[in-house]
This record gives structure tokens, sequence and C-alpha cells, in this order.
């Protein structure tokens, strides 16, 4: 198979690759650049770990291919700091300890800072229903819906 | 220097609530997990399985796999040696089927391969002829004298003779006589339960990246719940020494027991040494469903007599578990925990440990006892109902407590079981209201904890700062709260001590992080190795004093002068002893090695309440509250942490999460898709109640937290569903259709 050139920008650094026509934007990001914040927890689509944004969409990276991210702005976990200074959910995530083993925490990160720049005032059910996609088998979410309350309202100003 | 007992009571860093040491890193996406690794030259790994649930390998042809284009090895079991005894060769041909194929998924072969898709393409290659074999995948049907046999002359002494060949343990234990104590009785109840196995569903596959060279010197980094068990199967396995293989453990992404095996790791080390390369295997969430640590299924009779005010006097329970297809002894624990919460007369279980063509069954947190305690409880629950007694009246009525003889013999020290009850009893949750086909239900939980083998060094750094060195993975926070012990001790900051999990290379042995035990059994270490340095700071000083040791004493953080002899000195920090140590006789360390034993029972009570939709089966989770004894919580966020994960796998367990065989023996939902954990939207808040009954076996009185809360809930809900729909369910997973159904024939 003939692999494919792909010019694209992920966490704003302009980034080019080289990857096969059947390979996953997840497997791009972790084999070939380096990138292993997103994790593969199941292929299909239904644990979230993978969870990066594509021009501010929430996608699942094990189900686009890496050559469709041409001409792309993709987020990723390893943006998500300023440098030195974590965003108000990575730090209030360490705060409230909602994370255990911390497999999944990348993908609900980034689930959940999509979800505030949609709604930066949601419900609990409305985080609870969008993170819906992200599988967590160690907190049984309680911690993590409290700390995106806290980090929203934190976020807010309130 | 004298050094206290009895449990410590006042503290300034135990019982706070500090960051976590690997946090940052796993919020940025810097933590290296089992994947997350690659090296020069790396090959990737593939496995190829049975497609048959039960099939004698005739022949396997590799040789077009080996010719395939990036193919750099393939292996078969002929590649693996003969370990001494069947602990070994169960694990050796779990990992690779040796003349049979015993279920679905059973890994047969593997390719190592520059490339991931190469190595895909070329498991296809690789020819094996089968004889498919009758199988058997149901508990009471492999008992059957007729069912076929998975594996032949595998039973121990104790299974009496005429019975099928697939039961290979039983156990019995109890006490007291039975016909006496049901005589006793204003009512019996006695019913037939079954459950269905469940995963442990961790979010991280099994991966590891291994290398073998031909002079038998290897090493091997993965995902583990306990290192020093790789390095013992990869040794035996691949007949090689302990001492030429190190095992790195990584950050690991959830495990709750199904990580304290090896399934890939003697694969990737022999196609290493016959590539001479470094070879990746990362499983993919079907291999893991299919071929890694399903717990038990399950099929038991329980029968309980209760007076009309509510006094047991007498129970039973004969419970048989399926184990997949090789010997486990999961039953036991089961039969162990089934009564452990009761104070009772006349006691009696059963156990029997039966094989099936399915996947190796694996340790899933407080293993054999969350199904045990569902029967016991819902038959409590029932004799309640019957009886018009209240339930958490008539639990703390026969509530076992110091000094009960429990009713698997030990008798019990101090435990927390009768102040969770009445926490439970005082709590608002359990008098609050409820509205129509809603349901409150509860039950108590048990788990023995564990303290095992367990090595620890402390180091003074020269600056004044702390290094302490261990050997289990961390698999939920327990560097923080090892941290927090050793500063504790020392009566320094938190943030000047670090914790870092040894290779096998670099620590003595230690037990995996299993049963509760690394807060418990580490923390004793740690603390046991810091009274070693304080001890040793204590004989430097009073050499710099010209006193002897016995004139000096550790207070407030300080070696200080004791008793009125001793003179006049300033007191000297630990930062101030480490700094000249190399003039006072080198390094100042502290070690702790230790079998540890006292872990100190735990026991739990949940509270839950139910909506069911009449017309839909469907179970809503409305409330939850759980009560729980932790001794004394090290770290109380993730005290809580453990107590809200167990019981949501636990709610998982009790109303979706179920493997399903198809007629053919084959597993007809190894996805996460139709294999369905909890998400957030089917959760209310869980709400955790933590209860400190100091346990005496601990210097600051640390019970194990992390297997007791998945013991409860499938229980608990049952119960509440029971009272919400009005019929009493049997069988878990109790799933929309198969609730509609009861419900519909009870109309």
């Amino acid at each position: 198979m003939k692999t494919i050139h792909v010019e694209t920008t992920i966490n704003g650094d302009a980034t080019e690759f080289l990857c096969a026509p059947d390979e996953s934007l997840l497997d791009v990001l972790r084999d070939r650049l380096g990138l292993t914040g997103a994790k593969e927890g199941c292929g299909t689509g239904d644990c979230g770990a993978c969870s990066v944004t594509v021009d501010g969409r929430l996608v699942c990276s094990c189900l686009m291919l890496g050559a469709e991210a041409q001409d792309a702005q993709i987020e990723t976990i390893e943006g998500m700091a300023d440098g030195e200074t974590l965003h108000p959910l990575q730090r209030v995530f360490l705060e409230e300890a909602a994370l255990q083993c911390g497999v999944c925490t990348p993908g609900i990160l980034v689930a959940a800072k999509a979800l505030l720049e949609k709604n930066p005032d949601p419900t609990d059910t409305e985080v609870r229903y969008w993170l819906a996609g992200n599988l967590c088998r160690c907190t049984g979410y309680d911690k993590i819906i409290k700390a995106v309350q806290t980090a929203a309202a934190e976020m807010r100003g309130a | 220097m004298a050094l206290d007992s009895n449990p410590k009571q006042d503290f300034k860093i135990v019982g706070t609530r500090v960051p976590r040491p690997d946090g940052i890193d796993k919020v940025t996406g810097k933590a290296m997990y089992g994947a997350d690794i690659s090296a020069p030259g790396m090959l990737y790994g593939r496995i190829l399985r049975s497609p048959h649930a039960h099939a004698k390998i005739l022949s396997i042809d590799t040789s077009a796999a080996e010719q395939a284009p990036g193919v750099k090895a393939v292996v078969t079991s002929a590649d693996f040696a003969n370990p001494g005894d069947d602990y070994f060769r169960d694990i050796r041909d779990n990992c690779l089927a040796a003349g049979k194929a015993l279920y679905d998924g059973h890994a047969i072969a593997a390719v190592a391969a520059t490339s991931k898709s190469a190595a895909k393409a070329a498991i296809r290659l690789i020819k094996v002829e089968y004889e498919v074999l009758p199988h058997v995948t149901d508990v009471d049907a492999a008992m059957a004298p007729d069912a076929p046999i998975v594996q032949e002359g595998r039973a121990l002494e104790n299974v009496p003779k005429g019975m099928s060949q697939n039961v290979t343990t039983h156990v019995e234990f109890g006490h007291g006589d039975l016909d006496a104590g049901f005589a006793k009785a204003d009512k019996i109840v006695e019913r037939s339960f079954k459950t269905a196995a469940t995963h442990q569903g961790y979010i991280e596959p099994q991966a590891c990246m291994a290398s073998l060279g031909a002079d038998g010197r290897g090493e091997v980094w993965c995902c583990t719940q306990g290192q020093y068990m790789v390095r013992a199967n990869c040794a035996e396995v691949l007949g090689i020494e302990a001492s030429q293989l190190r095992v790195i453990s990584s950050e690991i992404g959830g495990g709750f027991g199904g990580k304290t095996t090896t399934f890939i790791e003697p694969v990737a080390l022999a196609l290493s040494r016959k590539s001479g390369k470094p070879v990746k295997i990362v499983m993919t969430r079907e291999e893991v469903l299919r071929a890694t640590g399903p717990t038990v299924s399950t099929s038991m009779d329980v029968k309980i007599g209760m007076t009309k005010d509510g006094r047991i006097t007498a129970a039973k329970a004969d419970l048989r578990y399926q184990g997949g297809a090789f010997p486990n002894g999961t039953v036991e624990f089961g039969a162990q925990a089934a009564f452990a919460a009761y104070d009772l007369e006349a006691v009696q279980t059963l156990g029997w440990s039966v094989m099936t063509n399915r996947p190796k069954e694996v340790a899933y947190r407080a293993p054999g006892a969350p199904t045990a305690i569902y029967a016991v409880e819902s038959v409590v629950d029932e004799l309640c109902q019957d009886l018009g007694l209240d339930p958490l009246d008539v639990r703390i009525k026969n509530a076992a407590r110091k000094g009960t003889l429990s009713a698997y013999g030990p008798t019990f020290d101090e435990i927390g079981l009768l102040a969770t009850l009445e926490a439970a009893k005082a709590h608002p949750h359990y008098s609050a209201p409820l509205g129509p086909n809603q349901g409150r239900g509860l039950s108590c939980g048990f788990w023995f904890n564990f303290g095992g083998n367990t090595c620890v060094s402390l180091n003074l750094n020269d600056d004044g700062t702390v290094g302490v060195v261990e050997g289990n993975p961390d698999i939920g926070g327990s560097r923080a709260s090892i941290s927090m012990m050793a500063a504790e001790e020392l009566d320094i900051p938190y943030d000047k001590v670090r914790t870092v999990i040894a290779d096998t290379s670099s620590l003595g042995f230690n037990d995996v992080t299993d049963g509760s035990r690394v807060t418990f059994a580490v923390g004793l270490a740690t603390i046991e190795a810091a009274r070693a340095a304080k001890r040793e700071m204590c004989s430097r000083v009073a050499k710099i004093w010209g006193l002897e040791e016995d004139a000096v004493t550790w207070e407030d953080g300080c070696v200080k002068p004791a008793g009125p002899n001793a003179g006049e000195h300033p007191p000297m920090s630990l930062a101030e002893i480490a700094a000249i140590a190399n003039n006072t006789g080198g390094p100042i360390a502290g070690h702790h090695e230790v079998n540890a034993d006292g872990a100190g029972v735990s026991f739990g009570v949940h509270l839950v309440d139910t909506e069911v939709d009449p017309e839909t089966g469907a179970t809503k989770i409305l409330r939850y509250t759980i009560f729980q004894d932790a001794g004394k919580a090290v770290h109380p966020d993730y005290v809580e942490g453990q107590m809200q994960g167990g019981a949501v796998q636990g709610i998982g367990w009790a109303l979706n999460e179920e493997y399903i065989y198809g007629e053919d023996g084959r597993l007809q939902n190894p996805g996460f898709l139709d294999y369905r954990v909890p998400v957030a939207s089917d959760l209310p808040p869980i709400e955790t109640v933590i209860l400190e009954i100091p346990n005496p076996g601990h210097p600051y009185g640390v019970r194990g937290v992390g297997e007791t809360p998945i013991v409860p809930p499938l229980a608990a809900i049952a119960n509440a569903v029971s009272r919400a729909a009005g019929v009493r369910l049997t069988e878990l997973p109790m799933s929309p259709p198969r609730l509609l159904k009861a419900i519909t024939e009870n109309a």
C-alpha cells in the first residue's frame, strides 16, 4: 500500500506525516508522531480514551483515518496545558482526585473541555450525558462530574 | 527510643488530601502506560486465536507466515519450556495452547513483524488443522456425569469419586448443628441462584514490550499488578533464570485483579528470542474480552432459617463456580465469605470448582465473594420481607462482632460491621420517602484483606529529602499514601518524600498488588523502614554527642537528648543528620522485609434506591450510599474513590454486564458496545461514609479498602429491585428483558 502525505495542524503546530490509507488517526498520533496521550481502549469508538478534537469537534481518533486530517486543526491532551500552567480542568481533576489509574483521563479531559466550550454552564445531567461516551472503570464517575462542575464554575468566573 | 505498639491516633499528614505525585503526568498525557513505549528496531507481535470452544490441534503449519513480507518470527507452544509444576504449565498452556484449544479465543500461535499490518496479515497465513470436540460452557452442565471433559486428571483428592472430571476441588466450612438450628426456625427460605461471568473491564488492554537475547538475558516492560509475578511466570515458561530477566512495571490503566497473571509477556519474549529484536504486543479489546480474565459464573443454593423476631438459627450454602478451562480455587473465597457478616450457631458452606470451555478465570476485586454474598443477602432479605422485619435491624441483631467465631473459622478481632450498620440506620437515606415503582435495598459486604510479602527501602538524601523504593504497581494512588506514611513517621513535609516503584532487579520480592494489600502492607513496611532509619539517626547523633544510644530520643522530627543525665544538646533534625551522614558512618537508609500478617478484615454496608420501569423492565439507580470501615483512611479522596468505583462495578454486575456464549461455545459480545459497563449517565452521585475502627495489626490502624465495595451492590440492588418490582429475581444480571419477563409472569 502506498503511503499518503498529510499536512495538518496539531496543537497549533504545522505537522506533516506519511500514513497508510487504512491507518487510524490514533495510530498516526501514537506510532508516528509520539503523541501517546490519547489511548486505545477499544478501537471501536465505545470507550472514548482516544478522544481528540478535529476543527473543534470531539471525535474518537480510532474511528478517523489519518488521511482525513489533511488541513484540519487537531487538538490533543498534549496541547491542553499552557506550558507549566495547567488548564483549569486538569488542575481541578488533580485537586479533587477525579482520577485513579488515569488511563481514561486524557480522553475525559478533552471531552470535558469540548463540552464547556459549547456549554459553559451545564447541569450535572448534561455533563453525565456528554461524558457517556467516555468509559471510566475506576472512579464510578462521581468525582469526575464534580470536578467538571468545579472547573466550569471557575472558568465562568463564578 | 520508644515506639508505641498500639495504632497511632494523632496524625499530621495521614488523613489529609494531598496532591498525588503522579498526577501532573496523568492529566497532561505524559504518563507512560503499557502500550506507550517503543524501542529501536521494535517489531509488532500479533496472536492467532482459536475459533473453536474445544478442539484438538492436529497440526500447525507456519511456513507461509514465516515467508510473508516483514515477518521476522513465528512461535507456537513448541517454543516454550517445560515447567516443573502444574501452576506454571497452566500459565504456559494458557499463553499458547498445547495440544488442545480449550476455549473460544485461546491463543494458538504468534508472529512478530515490522508493522502492525504485516503482523495482522501474517497470522491469517498460519494453517491450523483442528478436530472439533464437544464443548460445555455452563457450570451445571459441566458437572453432569456425561459432560464433555475439558481436561482429564485435574481433580484433587477431596472431590468425591463418580463426579465429572470437570469438578476439580471441593471445600467445606462451618460449625454447629444444622438440623437443630433449622428445627428452631419459624421460617425457612431456600432458593437457587445463577450469576453470569463478568469482566474486570480495565480500560487499558494488556500491553508489553519484551527483549530477550540468545544468552538468556532479557527485559520486559508491561502493565501488570505484579512485576515479580511476571518475572516468575516468564522465567518458568521460557526456561530462563529469574535473575537474568528484569521486569519493569509501566503505569497501569486499571487491573482490578485482572492483571495478576500473564498472557502476552512470555509470547513476546519467545518472539524476541527468535527474531533478535524487541517485540511489542498490545491486545485488542476483543482479545481482552475473549481471552483474559473474566470472573467465575455461578450456580448456588442457599437455605436460611429465622425466628419470627429475626434471629438466624441456621444457614447453609452450596456454591458451584466455573472458572474456565483450567483448575481454579475461587470458590473457596466465596465459601469463606458467604456468611462472614453473621454471628451464627449453625452454618455450613460447600464449594465446588468446575472447569468449562471458557477463558481461565482471573481475580476480580474480592474474587468469589460478591456472588456468594449476593445469594445469602437475597435470602436474608426475603426472610425479612416474609416476616415483616426491618432488614437493617435483622442485620444488626445477627451481626458478627469482636469475639464472634466466624463462619469460616477464625474468631474476629476488632471489626467495623456493627458501626457501619448503625451508621446506615442513622443516615437520612434510610428513612427518605420512596415513590411508586421504587424500592430500597441493602446488603452487607466483606473481604478478608491480605498482607503478604513486601520489601521497602527508604533512603535519606543529603539535602534532607527522602526516597522510598517499593515494589507494588500503583493502581489507584498508592504512591501518595506511601509517601504520606513515610512523611508522617519521619515528621517531615509530604513533598520532601518521593516514592518510586522498583523493577525486579532493584528490590527484593513483592507479592502482586492484590487483596487490598498495598496501603496496608507496603505502608506497614514503609513505617518500619522509617523507624529503622530513625534508629540509625539516633545512633549517629548519640555518637556525635558522646552518649549511649538510650540517652537520645526521636521527638518532633529531631533527635534530642533523653533524660536528665544526657546533658544539653540542641536537637538535630533529619536534614541536619543527613547532611553530615558521610562523616558519621556513611549513607543512612532504612529497610524492612516482611510477610505481613494482621491485615484486618473489612466490612461495608450499601444502601440503594432503585426505580423499575414496569413497561420495559429497566432499572434506574436513584440514590446510593456506602458505609465502610477503612481502619484509618490514609488519603480519604482515594478511599472514597475505591468505594465509589467498586460500587459502580457492582452495579454493572447486577444490571448489565454478562458474558454471553452461543450454542457454538463462542463469546457473542466481545466488545464494549455489547458488553456494557456502566457509563456516567446511568448513575447518580455515589455518597460515601468512611468509618475508622483502627486495625490492631497496622501501626496506623490501616485496613485495605479496595475489594469490599464491589461485594454488596449485587444483593443490595437485587433487594431494591425486588421491592420496587414486587417480584424477586434469582439470576444476574437483572437486565431489562429478564426483569420484564418476571414482572409480566407475576402480573
